[in-house]
């Protein structure tokens, strides 16, 4: 105690007086909305149609199973998205006068598929382009699912890799061309490795993102876990398979997010910014 | 600081407390109200008690699909279901300016909030898990299922479901139809599933699928109108194992109005005038060879 300082004893009051308003002002809104909702005129109704014991047991099993094919696609798809992404945020950074084609197609890129929803992407490449395909194995809409997504997820991946290039000091490229390396050294040795580190917590986010788009990809055919819940809806007339797939998602997202809160905290150590309450 | 701070708190909790009370009274007393009345209507006139004052609020698919609703458009009782649906409106008393028709999907005609229609017609299948959230009425229509294909596909003269199983098959998502390939034909590969039969049809356009199931009416005309170079390979009748697919009026669960709807679809039957409208609008499109088990 003696140890204390006057001036510690006051923060670490505050800090308990911050934890007390927190706890009742949370215990405050849950019982409000626990005594509320039950009450409101229909929820028997919408307790069966959303929160059905039984109907929740039966269908876990068949969407968490639906639930890997999302995985599978997450899983292919990300170091395409990465790599896609790379290139294009490296190709708009480019400085040479000769390589303005290559600077305005990434430019022209990122403009369309950032502007179009991921669900019409998906939709127009996943029914239009295995039209031009004979074989059947060429036509398989996992191929251009996924490639709807890498399309339009490369777009604002490689927006977040640029944002993270263009962060890294000028006086960074200055220096390493004054080493002598050459442009191409200068991006790969000494911006790049920079520019990675910055942009972890963004990309964790697009990731994050990315794996609830996975399912619009059932929209051109397979049985994913979003589709296998609308079959199991549409065969019970009930909701609760749809609660039932958003409780596996959360299971998968919640870790996402806090992990990408985590890298986004210890950035934020690291470059010495302290946090304000 | 602190003060304010400790005062804000004090107002939100008081705030809150107050809404719940309020709430809470308006929601008893809406109860002691309505509801008293509803049963006793229902237990007089019930064909009365539709959720406008006399007028009949009709639901059905947006868009709607021929041969089931002729261009879009059910208000002209153009189309198998949106002749039913008026005929069943007249037999209720409701007839000219006194229907109203609405759009719906199926995920809207289920969800447990008040409905926006007295009934809903989209070629819903009656089954007993359906029964448990909304009502049916009486069957209007039995459709068998049936395949089509592209002209030269796998699927292609297939006479039994035996020849279906190295078939690649898709259909819209939670019909019967969907329900009829992965339960009866059980086919070796992954059957594929989409929003609607547009999405069928793009798939088998695309060469992503051998053959896509129908309702029978929809496979006729899919076939013949919509996709070029494919065919009804068959169809499966219930007596040779195929499921049958019978379509109901949907009602709100418990609807005063369902034994009056119920009615008015036994009256139409026993005069012959259901008879005479699937004559009318589906005779063309029930010739299709059969497939057996």
């Amino acid at each position: 105690m003696d140890s204390q300082t006057r001036r510690e004893a006051y923060e670490q009051r505050q800090r308990r007086r911050s934890i007390v308003i927190a706890s009742a002002s949370t215990a405050v809104v849950i019982a409000t909305i626990a005594v509320l909702v039950p009450r409101a005129p229909r929820w028997d109704r919408v307790k069966k149609s959303f929160f059905d014991g039984d109907i929740f047991a039966d269908s876990f099993p068949r969407l968490l199973e639906a639930f890997w094919l999302d995985i599978k696609i997450f899983a292919w798809s990300v170091p395409l998205i990465f790599a896609l992404s790379l290139a294009i945020a490296v190709s708009r950074n480019t400085r040479s006068p000769a390589l303005f084609p290559l600077r305005a197609a990434a430019v022209i890129y990122t403009d369309v598929f950032r502007g179009i929803p991921v669900i019409l992407t998906i939709f127009l490449v996943g029914f239009g382009v295995p039209g031009l395909f004979e074989s059947r194995a060429w036509s398989n809409p996992l191929i251009w699912g996924s490639a709807a997504l890498i399309l339009s997820y490369s777009a604002y991946v490689s927006e977040e890799i640029r944002a993270g290039i263009e962060g890294v000091h000028e006086s960074q490229r200055a220096a390493a061309r004054s080493l002598g390396m050459t442009s191409t050294q200068t991006m790969a040795s000494v911006v790049l490795p920079q520019a990675l580190r910055r942009i972890v917590p963004p990309m964790m986010n697009s990731l994050v993102s990315l794996q609830k788009d996975v399912a619009l990809v059932s929209l051109i055919g397979p049985v994913e876990i979003l589709r296998q819940a609308g079959l199991d809806k549409s065969k019970l007339a009930n909701f609760t398979p749809y609660v039932a797939a958003a409780v596996i998602f959360l299971m998968v997202t919640i870790p996402c997010t806090r992990l990408a809160d985590y890298l986004l905290n210890r950035e934020r150590r690291r470059t010495g910014a302290t946090s304000v309450s | 600081m602190r003060s304010n701070k400790l005062m804000a708190v004090a107002v939100i909790t008081t705030l809150v407390l107050a809404a719940c009370g309020s709430d809470d009274a308006s929601t008893s007393d809406a109860t002691a109200d309505t509801e008293p009345p509803t049963t006793e209507a229902a237990a007089g006139d019930a064909c009365s008690n539709t959720i406008e004052d006399g007028v009949l609020t009709i639901a059905t698919g947006n868009p709607a699909f021929f041969p089931w609703v002729i261009d879009d458009a059910p208000e002209s009782g153009q189309g198998f279901e949106a002749a039913v649906a008026l005929a069943v409106g007249e037999q209720m008393g409701y007839s000219g300016d006194s229907v109203t028709w609405v759009r719906t999907d199926f995920d809207a005609a289920i969800q447990p909030g008040a409905k926006d229609f007295d009934f809903n017609l989209q070629q819903f299948s009656i089954t007993d898990e359906r029964k448990e959230t909304v009502d049916f009425s009486a069957p209007y229509y039995t459709a068998n299922q049936a395949i089509v294909a592209l002209n030269g596909s796998s699927a292609e003269g297939a006479a039994s479901i035996a020849d279906l199983k190295d078939v690649k098959f898709g259909a819209q998502a939670g019909t019967t139809s969907f329900a009829f390939i992965t339960d009866v034909i059980q086919p070796t590969q992954d059957v594929f599933a989409y929003d609607d039969n547009v999405g069928a049809k793009a798939a088998l356009e695309a060469n992503q699928i051998d053959a896509a199931v129908f309702d029978l009416p929809t496979a006729l005309y899919v076939s013949g109108v919509e996709i070029d170079g494919s065919s009804v390979v068959g169809q499966f009748p219930a007596a040779a194992g195929g499921t049958t697919d019978e379509f109901g009026l949907l009602l709100e669960k418990d609807s005063p109005l369902t034994p009056c709807v119920n009615a008015a679809l036994q009256a139409l039957s026993e005069s012959g005038e259901l008879a005479a409208i699937t004559n009318e609008w589906l005779s063309e499109f029930t010739g299709a060879p059969v497939i057996s088990e």
